[in-house]
């Protein structure tokens, strides 16, 4: 009999993989969307009970058929990929809980168990990226999980949505070329693919411009997938005619996963030194994060498309973990894999609520939200809140990561860099509260008077969400504590 | 009963009433009723507090602890025991005013007024009791934020425009310049705590700051709390009177702005420590600022018809004297901005009483159309004469103490200028005061009678007991005195 304990980390993986196909042979609404579900908290449950036995014991390495690296597939739960598995599948179960009657009034009712074995796979390859040992299967998981949110993108209601798509589509495939050809170069230097094992091998010293160039590709192939301004033109519309649920979910997750796979690309493999000593990438990530989260954010105020409104402030927020990596120390990227945590709550809830608007006014354009701030006074409080999380208002978990980034810039000597990210968040203020005063203080548009109030089924999971940005911004034992722990972890793994 | 537990129950109680009104808003006189228990309950409780402050004892309490070292806590000292006091105090006639006023005015969303209003005076004693930078900041901006929704009051355009102005210049100057001020303090000190003495000066000895970087500083915190209304950034604080009148009286003369001042002050004493300053100079110019803003501020009054408009600047100017006797930062200067702050508080409140009063009864706010009213409404106009002398500066108004302590710390340090500047700003007091009720009480020859009466009962009660207040002010003075006494005194223990 196998232990089952041992087996958890490729349940995680192979859950979702496996309830997928079978959702496609059962067809029908509403046992997918059940069995969806369960697989769902499945896996959340699995990655906690993960996230804790790291904890305590320390990293979880598994061997895929007890072949033993770096000849078979490893997959590694440490403090960093525990805790980012921990909230990508709290995020996709908490939108799929969230999303049935959004996804009932926006997705044509024969393709439901499609979208339902989609998501699963998105979600599976999200979380494959982040477990994986072997940086040819980060490659594997990446195509899956960019293949099925082209899938996902483009079925939503607008007859844009698949242009929307086919743009991710053809930008999001040169990204993971880019990151292919990378790959292929290391397994050139190094005739390995398990990450610890190429590390191992690589001579950063003296790789000559063979590595400078796979560093290259696959940096700007990250850059791609996470939307870093500049390479972000595929997001605002691929985010603003996806389905609320889809885009919910992707938000939350898809670009941060993309940054995970950056740190560990710089801390796993290349070593930090190489990276910003040898190469000077610290200063070229401060400077396109600062431009990225300046230009994304006064784009957002010129939005009047909530969504797309929202989208831009992505493409922003971005900025501010890379930031954290960009100035190159413990706090810093704490504050930066923090951010992640922290903007995956915010930007999912807001998503959320955003979908319920949708579902109840059908349109998220700011005339047509006119006033909602009356006939959906529970949604629109989310909203708002999220909102404030946004701006970074103290007491909420957007304030918690902005204050360690805050601090961290002190700390590197880069006093400018915390005053613009001060700056900065004043654009935040601005596009956040113009949607707050459309919301509640402008004259009800027709169709936002008469709209009733979302669900129970969406407001009680939109507020979990919610609260989760509140609570973490008071406790963050759960988020910066276990954030430090991770970038504690990252830098004295470097060292060795 | 614990000090530990009073401060606590002072700070739940207004919020106790902000939810009683929500709760019985349909039944106005139950509403009305349970808002007066509330702020008499309030002020018994801070009045308990005080007697163990007074003695000096220093009660404190942590609420939670977000990052190592970095929590939401109260300590209250003297100074904020004052300022509590005084903003509780003045809570109560407020209520009662407001209820003559609001109903005497048919406002419409009385409900939401008084909640907001609640909730307000509780950012007001959360800020009073701060034990450190943080929770001042928080308590900060709840209150910005509470008080908007009653500076758009009105919610037509004219509202919306001035509370657009409002929220902009008080958010953006506390995120851009207040935040990065703390984030540095933090950075400097390890510490955020308000602490006899200052925090600043081992970090200023030890060389991680040089003279011009505390200068600096000193700016950012200055300039960062809005409320202080130093100009340039003043500009909210006129732009808040489309507030009806009492906000404008509690919110604008003593609670929000007196926040500011209250801060600024405490910062220099209890951040810096006031000794520091003074020895390195860092305050030089701020005095100077401070100065230009008392004169520009008095000259601008004079050239306003609209009473509250007048009396707005007249608020700019004479909060500018509180920062003034910050920046000069002898033991006599501190204590007379202390004292001001109470001086000014019961002095102003009078004078916006009256000009709601004013328009209540004769729905007049242009002080041209106020000619011969006095005759009509005595008890209103005697009351603005009596808080005119206490503004100005003059025997028997309280006013005359604190700006006596003020001229001799301007006096002390050798600023020969800055005093001429106080004596000629007083001079303007009465050039843009006096003429209002002087007009009032001189009906000329031939002009038309005029026939209104005084306001409701409730109006004018309250503003003949805080103009009375203004004048027994100047014979209770030394109370006060001995009261501040304290937090220059613990300066020096420090040192030595």
């Amino acid at each position: 009999m196998i232990d089952f304990v041992s087996q958890l980390p490729i349940l995680m993986i192979v859950l979702p993989l496996v309830t997928a196909p079978i959702c496609v042979l059962l067809g029908g609404r509403q046992l997918t969307y059940i069995l969806a579900l369960i697989v769902a908290w499945c896996v959340f449950a699995i990655s906690l009970a993960c996230l804790i036995q790291v904890n305590q014991s320390g990293p979880i390495h598994y061997e895929i058929g007890n072949w033993k690296p770096p000849y078979g597939i490893e997959y590694v739960v440490d403090a960093l990929s525990g805790f980012v598995l921990m909230f990508v599948s709290f995020l996709g179960a908490i939108v799929l809980t969230y999303g049935k009657a959004s996804i009932d009034k926006e997705i044509p009712h024969s393709k439901h168990y499609l979208f339902y074995a989609t998501y699963l796979l998105c979600m599976t390859g999200l979380m494959g990226m982040c477990i994986t040992g072997d940086l040819f299967n980060v490659f594997v998981f990446l195509e899956i999980s960019s293949l099925s949110s082209y899938a996902l993108i483009s079925l939503g209601k607008s007859r844009r949505a698949p242009l929307a798509a086919l743009q991710y589509l053809i930008l999001g495939t040169i990204g993971a070329t880019f990151l292919l050809i990378g790959i292929g170069l290391l397994y050139q230097m190094t005739g390995t693919l398990n990450m610890a094992d190429i590390a191992g091998r690589l001579d950063v010293e003296n790789g000559g411009r063979t590595l400078l160039v796979a560093f290259a590709f696959m940096t700007i192939g990250l850059f791609i997938k996470m939307a870093v301004f500049p390479l972000h033109t595929w997001l605002p519309n691929a985010y603003t005619y996806a389905p609320s649920v889809v885009t919910a979910f992707i938000a939350a997750t898809a670009t941060k996963i993309s940054v995970y796979a950056f740190i560990r690309l710089i801390y796993g493999i290349f070593t930090p030194d190489f990276a910003f000593n040898t190469q000077p990438l610290d200063s070229a990530l401060l400077a396109m994060s600062l431009i990225g989260i300046f230009i994304a954010s006064a784009a957002a105020i010129y939005q009047s498309d909530v969504k797309r409104l929202l989208a831009y402030s992505s493409i922003g927020q971005i900025g501010y973990m890379l930031l954290g990596i960009g100035l190159v120390s413990v706090g810093g990227l704490a504050g930066g894999i923090v951010h992640m945590f922290n903007h995956a709550l915010i930007k999912g809830g807001l998503f959320m609520a955003i979908g319920c608007f949708a579902l109840r006014i059908g349109s998220v354009k700011l005339d047509d939200l006119r006033g909602a701030g009356k006939t959906m006074p529970w949604t629109s409080l989310a909203f708002t809140i999220g909102g404030l999380g946004l701006i970074g208002v103290p007491l909420t978990a957007g304030f918690i990561s902005k204050w360690m980034l805050l601090t961290s810039s002190f700390e590197a000597g880069r006093p400018q860099v915390a005053a613009m990210m001060l700056v900065s968040s004043l654009l935040a203020v601005v596009y956040v509260w113009k949607v707050v005063e459309t919301l509640y203080f402008a004259d009800p548009s027709d169709a936002a008077a008469k709209a009733k109030e979302a669900p129970m089924s969406m407001l009680v999971p939109l507020y979990v969400v919610i609260a989760a940005t509140v609570v973490f911004g008071v406790w963050t034992d759960w988020s910066a504590g276990l954030a430090q722990q991770a970038a504690e972890f990252l830098f004295t793994g470097a060292k060795q | 009963m614990t000090p530990e537990n009073l401060i606590l129950i002072a700070m739940a109680l207004p919020l106790v009433a902000a939810i009683w009104v929500a709760l019985f808003g349909k039944i106005p006189n139950v509403r009305e009723a349970g808002s007066i228990v509330v702020s008499i309950a309030t002020f018994a409780v801070c009045c308990m507090l005080a007697t163990h402050v007074f003695a000096d004892a220093r009660p404190s309490v942590t609420l939670s602890e977000m990052l190592p070292g970095f929590s939401i806590s109260f300590t209250v000292e003297p100074l904020g025991m004052l300022f509590a006091l005084i903003a509780s105090g003045l809570w109560i006639l407020t209520t009662i005013y407001a209820i003559g006023y609001m109903r005497g005015h048919h406002e419409t969303n009385q409900t939401r007024f008084f909640v907001c209003f609640a909730v307000a005076i509780f950012a007001a004693l959360a800020a009073a009791f701060a034990g450190n930078l943080f929770t001042l900041f928080v308590a900060y901006e709840i209150m910005t934020v509470s008080t908007y929704p009653l500076v758009t009051h009105h919610g037509d355009e004219k509202a919306r425009a001035g509370g657009r102005v409002y929220l902009g210049i008080l958010l953006s100057t506390s995120i851009a310049f207040f935040m990065l001020a703390i984030v540095w303090t933090w950075h400097l000190a390890g510490t955020l705590d308000f602490k006899p003495g200052g925090i600043l000066e081992l970090a200023y000895r030890g060389g991680k700051i040089e003279t011009l970087g505390l200068a600096i500083l000193l700016g950012l915190f200055a300039y960062g709390i809005g409320k202080a209304a130093l100009m340039p950034f003043h500009r909210w604080l006129p732009a808040a009177m489309v507030a009806p009148t009492p906000v404008s009286a509690l919110l604008h003369a003593v609670a929000v702005v007196k926040v500011g001042v209250f801060s600024v002050l405490k910062i220099v004493v209890y951040i810096f420590g006031y000794d520091l300053i003074r020895e390195t100079g860092v305050s030089e110019w701020l005095c100077y600022v401070a100065g230009a803003s008392i004169l520009i501020g008095s000259l601008v009054a004079m050239t306003k018809d609209n009473l509250k408009a007048r009396l707005a600047y007249s608020t700019v100017s004479q909060l500018a004297y509180i920062t003034l006797g910050a920046a000069i930062a002898t033991s006599g200067s501190i204590i007379g901005s202390g004292m001001h702050i109470a001086m000014h508080a019961v002095g102003k409140i009078t004078l916006f009483f009256c000009a709601g009063a004013i328009y209540v009864a004769a729905h007049k706010s242009n002080i041209s159309d106020m000619r011969g009213l006095g005759r009509a409404m005595p008890f209103t106009f005697g009351a603005f004469l009596l808080a005119c002398i206490s503004i100005i500066g003059l025997p028997p108004g309280g006013g005359a103490w604190s700006k006596w302590f003020l001229a001799v710390g301007t006096a002390d340090r050798g600023m020969w200028f800055l005093l001429a500047t106080l004596m000629i700003s007083s001079l303007l007091n009465i050039a843009y005061l006096v003429p209002v009720p002087i007009l009032a009480f001189m009906t000329p020859k031939g002009a038309e009678r005029q026939t209104f009466k005084e306001a409701p009962l409730m109006c004018v009660v309250p503003l003949c007991i805080t103009a009375v207040g203004s004048v027994l002010l100047f014979f209770f003075a030394d109370q006060i005195y001995d009261v501040l006494l304290p937090i220059t005194e613990v300066t020096k223990e420090v040192k030595s």
